[in-house]
């Protein structure tokens, strides 16, 4: 019997998508509840995002059991950054419970790169670590090697980097991760299909689902922020040209544009399993994504 | 070696602000090498504190200065021995064990931190320190090509690198290398990548808990001045 309705999904033969919801920073949720109600039914899994970017937020569990209370189904994303092996345990524990079954194990990006740069970073475990955690805690043991009383299993994600400048290293973790029981992977971002495709070749070998990681821009200057400042984002200069190119106002709509039809291709060229839409905090241009990309509703769901 | 930036200079004199009569203390191994607090920082501290208090109308400290071989033996203290008594307060420009072997030695003298102690590195051109080891008290730089991932990895992973890597810098510090980059290339060169290859399992941060005590007495001559 598959772990989660997500495991499922990943053993049919059918094109995933999934999205991310970013928690708010504070207690009005109604803007999340809102992103999670209007993407429930659209996608076949929602990420919830732990302090993306380092940057301090309502909880990635706590957006998980909102997930689950509308109706979706979520992917806890869990880094390492921010906590040490007994509070990721006692947190899989929780999620578990609650009925949250799809763990995606990250690293998590530096604190330098947040809004709490004075804080101590954790990195009690990596995400290999992490992912040979949760399979060790499935086997009915903790980390300290104690018997638990009820074991949890989770349908288990990573993350890698195809477009990396140098890939040889991220492919050596990429294996890595695979060994330790990843079963599915959303890829960071992707904007170059010869470079997925290129990925795919190498990865095919493995027994894994990869999604590839779709970010939107929403301009030029975006993209360029984003080359310098966000981790695991390298946009081709030809993106940020077309971007570029646009008269003001309409590089979102051009954003939308190319994501849909990179979205379009991997489809077609059945190059992957599916696609994970990254809007950066503008979820709710992902029906329409959907839409242009021809995976709206009744196409795909 | 141990590696320092001396107290900005007005955190400095708000250190020694309730004392009057002061000793400079500097050391002559480590924070003289890294220009902290040698015999050279000392004599300029020295001065720059007078001038600062003769410029502000207030001539309330009166200061020493001297500077020991080692200030984290106790054996290379004892040549204050009489100087001490008359003081207020120990500026000490040793590291952080030296400020504290100051302070044992010296049970009812204030003792005073004039440096931040940063870190344990290299010089990797004259004037810039590295970090190189983080001390964690289980070396695998075997398996890392002698690269430390604890030290120089800002996350400090173990199994490879994290996906901030971009031009072979680090996405915590754009002028710092990536540990894994360099790493993954050295172990190429080395035909061992089979070593990075191989899953590490999580770290043990109990190999010598803290606070950390190492008790070795093989090889020491008793009544030898060992250092």
């Amino acid at each position: 019997m598959a772990k989660s309705l997500f495991e499922e999904k990943l053993n049919s033969d059918r094109f995933l998508v999934t999205t991310e919801v970013g928690p708010p920073k504070g207690v009005d949720i109604s803007e999340m509840v809102h992103h999670i109600e209007l993407l429930k039914d659209k996608v076949d899994a929602i990420n919830i995002t732990d302090h993306q970017s380092s940057v301090m937020r309502f909880p990635s569990l706590g957006g998980c059991l909102l997930v689950k209370e509308h109706g979706g189904e979520p992917i806890l994303q869990m880094t390492t950054r921010d906590r040490n092996r007994l509070a990721l345990q006692a947190d899989l524990l929780l999620a578990y419970s609650q009925g949250i079954r799809n763990v995606l194990c990250l690293t998590g990006d530096s604190i330098d790169v947040g809004d709490h740069k004075e804080a101590r970073p954790v990195f009690d475990l990596d995400s290999v670590q992490l992912i040979v955690t949760v399979r060790t805690m499935e086997s009915g043991k903790d980390l300290g090697g104690t018997d638990l009383k009820g074991a949890p299993e989770f349908c288990i994600g990573a993350s890698v980097h195809p477009a990396a400048d140098f890939i040889e290293p991220q492919l050596i973790k990429f294996e890595k991760k695979v060994a330790a029981g990843a079963q599915f992977f959303q890829t960071q971002g992707v904007f170059n299909f010869d470079t997925l495709r290129r990925f795919m070749q190498y990865a095919r070998q493995f027994d894994v689902k990869i999604l590839a990681g779709i970010i939107v821009l929403a301009s030029a200057r975006m993209a360029q922020y984003m080359n310098d400042n966000v981790p695991g984002v390298i946009v081709p200069q030809a993106v940020i040209d077309e971007l570029a190119g646009v008269e003001k106002g309409k590089g979102l709509q051009k954003g939308i544009e190319i994501a849909a039809g990179l979205i379009k291709t991997i489809k077609e060229a059945n190059v992957c399993h599916g696609v994970h839409i990254m809007a950066v905090g503008r979820e709710s241009i992902v029906p329409e994504i959907l839409e242009a990309a021809g995976l709206g509703i009744g196409a795909h769901v | 070696m141990i590696v320092a930036e001396q107290k900005p200079f007005q955190e400095i004199r708000g250190l020694i602000a309730s004392y009057e009569k002061i000793l400079v203390l500097g050391c002559g191994t480590c924070m003289t090498v890294c220009g902290a607090g040698g015999e050279k920082e000392v004599s300029l501290l020295h001065g720059a504190l007078r001038i600062a208090q003769a410029r502000g109308g207030d001539e309330s400290h009166s200061f020493l200065e001297y500077t020991v071989k080692r200030q984290c033996d106790s054996e290379f203290l004892d040549v204050l021995e009489d100087r001490v008594k008359e003081l207020d307060a120990i500026l000490s420009l040793g590291c952080g064990v030296g400020v504290q072997t100051v302070a044992a030695r010296f049970p009812d003298t204030p003792v005073l931190p004039g440096v931040n102690t940063t870190f344990m590195g290299a010089a990797e051109e004259l004037g810039v320190w590295d970090e190189r080891c983080a001390a964690c008290g289980d070396c695998r730089l075997a398996e890392t090509a002698g690269i430390c991932p604890i030290t120089r990895c800002a996350k400090g992973i173990l199994n490879g690198p994290c996906a901030g890597s971009k031009n072979g810098k680090c996405e915590a510090n754009k002028d710092m290398d990536c540990a894994w980059t360099l790493i993954y290339k050295r172990l190429e060169r080395l035909g061992q990548l089979e070593k990075m290859r191989r899953y590490y399992p999580p770290r043990n941060f109990r190999t010598i808990p803290r606070p950390r005590r190492i008790t070795s007495k093989a090889g020491i001559e008793l009544g030898g001045a060992n250092g």
